[in-house]
C-alpha cells in the first residue's frame, strides 16, 4: 500500500435534536413493556427539514474545512435512505458544497456497510485529487420497535487521497455473504429483522469473527497491535465478542455511541472512524469494521499530520450542539408517522420548475451570491444590474459564495400563522459578514436564540416537499452560529 | 420634478360597499354595489365614462384575469378597461390610472374600481400564492403578519424601545381604530376593544397578537373622476380635487443592498416627500388634517407615522401613546376604522381610504364626521412587505385650498 494514501480529513454531522429514549418508552410502555431495558440515554433525531442529503452536506462541509474545494476530484454518498432513487443524490451534495463540475460522483447503497465499501473503493483508487466519501442515513422505524430506540440519524465524511494523510491506509479486506439478518424492500419504510440470537451466533461470531481474523492476517496486523477498534456493530456485546475473537485489547474497543447518538446505519462505520481519528495520536493503529451482508475491514495508522489538522466541529462539536427532545409526538410527526391536521395553509402547491432550478442551481443549492467587480458590493442573489444605489453597474457580478459566511440577525419574527411542520416558524433578515443580506428562514432555533444582532451560520436544509410529485426542494437556512 | 397634477382632477363621485364577510355576494355583486353608489353621487350617465381601471390583487380566487370582469359586471359602454395589481396598493394604483387619464386629457370622465372577494378560500387571512418560480426557491415562506412583525424587532433595536412599551403603543393603535370603527356602519368590525383584550390576545407572529392584525374582507370601492371644470358644469358646488398622487416601488435595495435597518418603509418616506412637494405642503404635522394609512398591522401604522414625516424617527410610539392620532387628537388617523376595522378587501382598500377622506372633506361622514372641517386629507396605501413594497400616497382637499 502506497505510503502517501490515506485519510486527509474527516467531518461529522449529528442533528441537534436528541430524542430521549425514556420519553419514547413512556409513550409506548402500555403496548411494549419489554422495551424498558432500552429506555436509557438519547438518540440523534433529525429535524423535519433534514434528510440523508442535507446531513451529508453538513458532514462534507466539516470535512472540507481548510481544503480548497475546487481540488476535490470525486464525491460519493452512501446511504440506505437516499431521498431520490434516480437523481444523483451525491450530485445535490456536490452543488451544495460548491465543488467543481469536473468531478466524479456516485451514490452507494444497498447495505449498512455501503459507506465502508465506498471508502475502500476510494482508497484503492486514490489519486492526487481527493475523493470526498460521505455516508449518511436517516432511517424510519415503526413506533414501539427496538429499532426506533436503537437507531440514530447522522452523517460522516472522509476525505481520502494521496498527499499528507492524517491516517495512512494500511489495507482492507471484504467478505460478501447473503446473510439476511434484516432487510427492507424497495419502497418500504421499515426493516424486517430476524432473531437477535441467530444474528449474534451466525452473523457476528462466525461471519464477522472469521472475516476479521482473515482481514488482520491479510493486512499483516495482530489484534494486539490495534489501538482503536471501531467495530460499528451497535448490538450490545458484539464489539467485545469480536475483539476477543481477534485478540484486540478491551481498552482499544471504541464506543459505539449507543447512549448518545444511536446506530446511524450506513453512516455509522464512517462516524466511528471519524471519532477514532479525533481521539487518535500519531502512530495509533485504527481498525474499522462494518457489517452488512458480509464484512468490510479497513486498517489505518495515524500520522503526525493529525496534529496539524485544522480544528473542526468534528464529533465533539457535533455532540455538544444538542437539544434534548422529549416530545415523542413531534418526532413521529416529523418522521411522517403521525398524520396531524395541518390545515388548508399546508395545501399550497410546492411544484418546482426543473428548468428554473437548473438555471439557478448555484443560487439555490450553493447559496451563491454576487459581487460587483466594479464597486465590490455584495448581494444575494446575483442580478444583471447591481443593487448598489451608488452605481447600478450592469453585467459586473462575479460569483460570491455566501454559505460559509456568518451573518447577523437584523429583523426576525416567530410566525404562528404560516404553515410549518415545527411552529412557530422563525425567519428574518440577516446581514452577512463581508456584505450581502437575505430574508432567511431559521431552523434549529428556539425563542431565546433569536434577537437582533445574534450571529448565525447557514445550513443546507429541505425548504419544502412537493408531495404531489414527490420532489424535495432544498435551500439554505440560518441557525445559531455557536 | 414634474409639475404634478395638483387641482387638475376632481372626484365626481365615490362609492363603497359594506366591507366584511359578504357570504351573500360574489365579486361582481360587490362591484355593482360600489358602482351604483358612485354613479348616484356623480350624477352622470354611464355612457359618459371614457375609460376604466380595475384593481384586484388575488384575482385567481375571485374574478380571474383581465379587465373584462369589470366591463361585464357594470356593462360598461365599450371602453378600455385596464386591470392593475400592485399588491395591497392596487386600489390607489387603479385610482392613479383614472386620474392620470383625466389629467392627460385622454378622458373626460374615468372610473376606478377596486374589488376583492377573499372569503371564498375556506380560511382566514390572505391566501398563499406563488411569487414566481425563482423567488419561491429562495424566499422565506412567511405570512403577511410575519413579514410585517419584523418591523418591531428592528424598531426596538434601532430606537432602544422596550418590548413592553412597543407592545403597548401597538395596542393603542388598535384600540383607537376599534373605537373609530364602532361608529362606521360599513365597517367589517364595529366593536370597541380595551387594552387588556389587545395585549392578551393570542400571538399570530411575534410580537403581533390577533388584535394587532387587520382581517381580510370582501368589498369594493369606486371613484369617478373628471376635471374640475366638468365637475362644475355638472352642477357640483364643493369640489374635492387631487393635490398629490405618488407611488414608489422598491427596487430591491432594502432586501438586497446595504443600509436599510428593517424598521421603516424606505418607499413611504420618498413617496411622502414627493407628495408633500406636489401638494405644496411644507409642514405635514401642522398641515395634514386627517390621515387614512395602511394599518395592515399595528406596527405598520406606528412606523408609518414617522415615514410620513408626521412624527420624528423614534418618536412615533410616543405620539401614539400620547393620543396624537386618536379621534380627538391633533391628526386623527383611521377615523373610519382603517384596515383594522373597516376591513381590508385588498384591491379596494386604497379607494376606500380616499372614499373616507372625500366624505370627511364634504362633511358627509355621518356620526364620525370631524367637527372642524378637514383641510387636507392624506391616504397611504402600501403593498408588499417592509423589505419590498409599493407605497402609494394621495392627498385630497377642497378645490381652492
Amino acid at each position: 500500500m502506497s505510503k502517501d494514501v490515506g485519510v486527509l480529513s474527516y467531518g461529522v454531522y449529528i442533528p441537534r435534536g436528541r430524542l430521549q429514549r425514556a420519553a419514547v418508552y413512556a409513550a409506548n410502555a402500555w403496548f411494549a413493556p419489554g422495551l424498558k431495558g432500552l429506555a436509557k440515554g438519547e438518540r440523534a433525531a433529525a429535524n423535519w427539514d433534514e434528510d440523508a442529503v442535507t446531513m451529508a452536506v453538513e458532514a462534507g462541509r466539516d470535512a472540507l474545512m481548510g481544503f480548497a474545494r475546487d481540488e476535490i476530484g470525486a464525491i460519493s454518498l452512501a446511504s440506505t435512505t437516499l431521498p431520490f432513487a434516480d437523481r444523483l443524490n451525491a450530485g445535490v451534495v456536490k452543488e451544495a458544497l460548491n465543488l467543481s463540475d469536473d468531478i466524479a460522483g456516485f451514490d452507494a447503497g444497498g447495505s449498512l456497510r455501503a459507506g465502508a465499501s465506498a471508502l475502500i473503493q476510494a482508497l484503492n483508487g486514490a489519486r492526487a485529487a481527493p475523493h470526498l466519501c460521505i455516508a449518511s442515513d436517516l432511517r424510519k422505524a415503526r413506533p414501539a420497535s427496538e429499532a426506533e430506540l436503537n437507531q440514530g440519524d447522522a452523517a460522516a465524511a472522509l476525505l481520502v487521497g494521496k498527499g499528507k494523510p492524517i491516517a495512512k491506509f494500511l489495507g482492507a479486506h471484504s467478505v460478501t455473504i447473503d446473510f439476511v439478518d434484516h432487510y427492507r424492500a424497495e419502497g418500504e419504510d421499515f426493516d424486517y429483522t430476524w432473531e437477535s440470537r441467530w444474528i449474534r451466533d451466525e452473523g457476528y461470531q462466525k461471519i464477522a469473527g472469521d472475516g476479521l481474523k482473515a482481514a488482520l492476517k491479510k493486512i499483516g496486523l495482530s489484534g494486539k497491535e490495534i489501538d482503536r477498534a471501531a467495530i460499528a456493530i451497535s448490538a450490545r456485546g458484539a464489539p467485545v465478542l469480536l475483539a476477543k475473537l481477534a485478540g484486540i485489547r478491551t481498552e482499544a474497543i471504541a464506543d459505539t455511541m449507543s447512549a448518545t447518538v444511536g446506530d446511524t446505519g450506513a453512516a455509522h462505520p464512517l462516524l466511528m472512524l471519524a471519532a477514532a481519528l479525533e481521539g487518535a495520536k500519531p502512530g495509533d493503529k485504527i481498525l474499522l469494521v462494518a457489517f452488512g451482508q458480509g464484512l468490510d475491514v479497513l486498517a489505518f495508522e495515524a500520522t503526525p499530520a493529525l496534529l496539524e489538522h485544522a480544528p473542526r466541529d468534528g464529533l465533539a462539536g457535533a455532540l455538544a450542539r444538542r437539544k434534548a427532545e422529549t416530545n415523542y409526538h413531534r418526532f413521529l410527526f416529523h418522521r411522517g408517522l403521525l398524520d396531524l391536521e395541518r390545515g388548508m395553509r399546508a395545501e399550497a402547491d410546492q411544484k418546482q420548475p426543473g428548468s428554473t432550478l437548473y438555471r439557478n442551481r448555484k443560487t439555490v443549492l450553493a447559496l451563491m451570491g454576487g459581487r460587483c467587480a466594479k464597486t465590490g458590493a455584495v448581494q444575494f442573489p446575483k442580478t444583471d444590474i447591481s443593487v448598489n444605489p451608488n452605481d447600478h453597474a450592469i453585467g459586473t457580478q462575479e460569483d460570491y459564495p455566501l454559505a460559509e459566511r456568518t451573518a447577523k440577525i437584523a429583523t426576525y419574527t416567530a410566525d404562528s400563522l404560516a404553515y410549518s411542520p415545527d411552529p412557530p416558524s422563525y425567519y428574518g433578515m440577516i446581514d452577512f459578514e463581508g456584505g450581502g443580506r437575505m430574508i432567511a428562514e431559521f431552523t434549529d432555533v428556539d425563542a431565546a436564540d433569536v434577537e437582533v444582532g445574534r450571529e448565525m451560520r447557514m445550513v443546507f436544509r429541505i425548504k419544502a416537499v412537493d408531495e404531489q410529485r414527490a420532489f424535495t426542494r432544498y435551500f439554505w437556512k440560518a441557525t445559531r452560529a455557536d | 420634478m414634474a409639475k404634478g397634477i395638483k387641482d387638475r382632477v376632481a372626484i365626481l363621485g365615490m362609492g363603497c360597499t359594506k366591507f366584511g364577510e359578504r357570504w351573500d355576494a360574489d365579486a361582481d355583486n360587490l362591484m355593482v354595489e360600489a358602482y351604483q353608489e358612485a354613479m348616484a353621487d356623480a350624477g352622470v350617465d354611464p355612457s359618459r365614462i371614457d375609460a376604466a381601471w380595475l384593481s384586484v390583487a388575488f384575482d385567481s380566487v375571485n374574478i380571474g384575469p383581465s379587465g373584462i370582469p369589470l366591463a361585464t359586471a357594470l356593462r360598461l359602454p365599450d371602453i378600455g378597461v385596464t386591470k392593475v395589481e400592485n399588491y395591497c396598493a392596487s386600489g390607489t394604483e387603479s385610482f392613479r390610472g383614472a386620474v392620470y387619464a383625466v389629467a392627460s386629457g385622454a378622458a373626460d370622465i374615468a372610473l376606478a374600481l377596486g374589488v376583492e372577494k377573499l372569503k371564498d378560500t375556506g380560511y382566514g387571512g390572505l391566501p398563499t400564492r406563488t411569487r414566481g418560480g425563482k423567488y419561491d426557491m429562495i424566499g422565506a415562506g412567511g405570512s403577511a403578519p410575519g413579514n410585517f412583525a419584523q418591523l418591531a424587532s428592528a424598531y426596538r433595536a434601532e430606537h432602544g424601545v422596550s418590548k413592553d412599551d412597543l407592545k403597548r403603543a401597538m395596542a393603542h393603535v388598535s384600540v383607537k381604530s376599534h373605537a373609530n370603527g364602532a361608529k362606521n356602519p360599513k365597517a367589517h368590525l364595529q366593536k370597541a376593544v380595551d387594552m387588556d383584550t389587545v395585549l392578551n390576545a393570542p400571538m399570530i407572529a411575534e410580537p403581533l397578537g390577533l388584535f394587532d392584525c387587520c382581517g381580510v374582507s370582501d368589498g369594493a370601492a369606486c371613484a369617478i373622476v373628471t376635471t374640475p371644470e366638468i365637475a362644475r358644469s355638472l352642477g357640483k358646488q364643493d369640489i374635492v380635487t387631487i393635490k398629490a398622487l405618488q407611488i414608489v416601488s422598491s427596487n430591491g435595495w432594502e432586501a438586497q443592498g446595504a443600509g436599510w435597518t428593517g424598521s421603516y418603509f424606505h418607499t413611504t418616506r420618498i413617496a411622502a416627500t414627493r407628495a408633500y412637494q406636489e401638494a405644496g405642503v411644507a409642514k405635514p404635522r401642522d398641515e395634514i388634517s386627517l390621515m387614512e394609512v395602511h394599518d395592515c398591522f399595528s406596527i405598520t401604522e406606528l412606523v408609518t407615522m414617522e415615514d410620513l414625516h408626521i412624527s420624528k424617527p423614534g418618536d412615533g410610539w410616543k405620539d401614539v401613546l400620547d393620543g396624537f392620532f386618536d379621534a380627538d387628537g391633533k391628526v386623527p388617523c383611521q377615523i373610519d376604522g382603517g384596515l383594522k376595522c373597516f376591513g381590508h378587501p385588498i384591491g379596494a382598500s386604497g379607494l376606500r381610504m380616499i372614499y373616507e377622506n372625500y366624505l370627511q372633506l364634504l362633511g358627509r361622514a355621518g356620526p364620525r364626521q370631524r367637527a372642524t372641517p378637514p383641510r387636507l386629507a392624506l391616504s397611504h396605501n402600501l403593498g408588499g412587505m417592509p423589505s419590498q413594497n409599493v407605497a402609494a400616497i394621495s392627498i385630497v382637499g377642497l378645490a381652492g385650498v
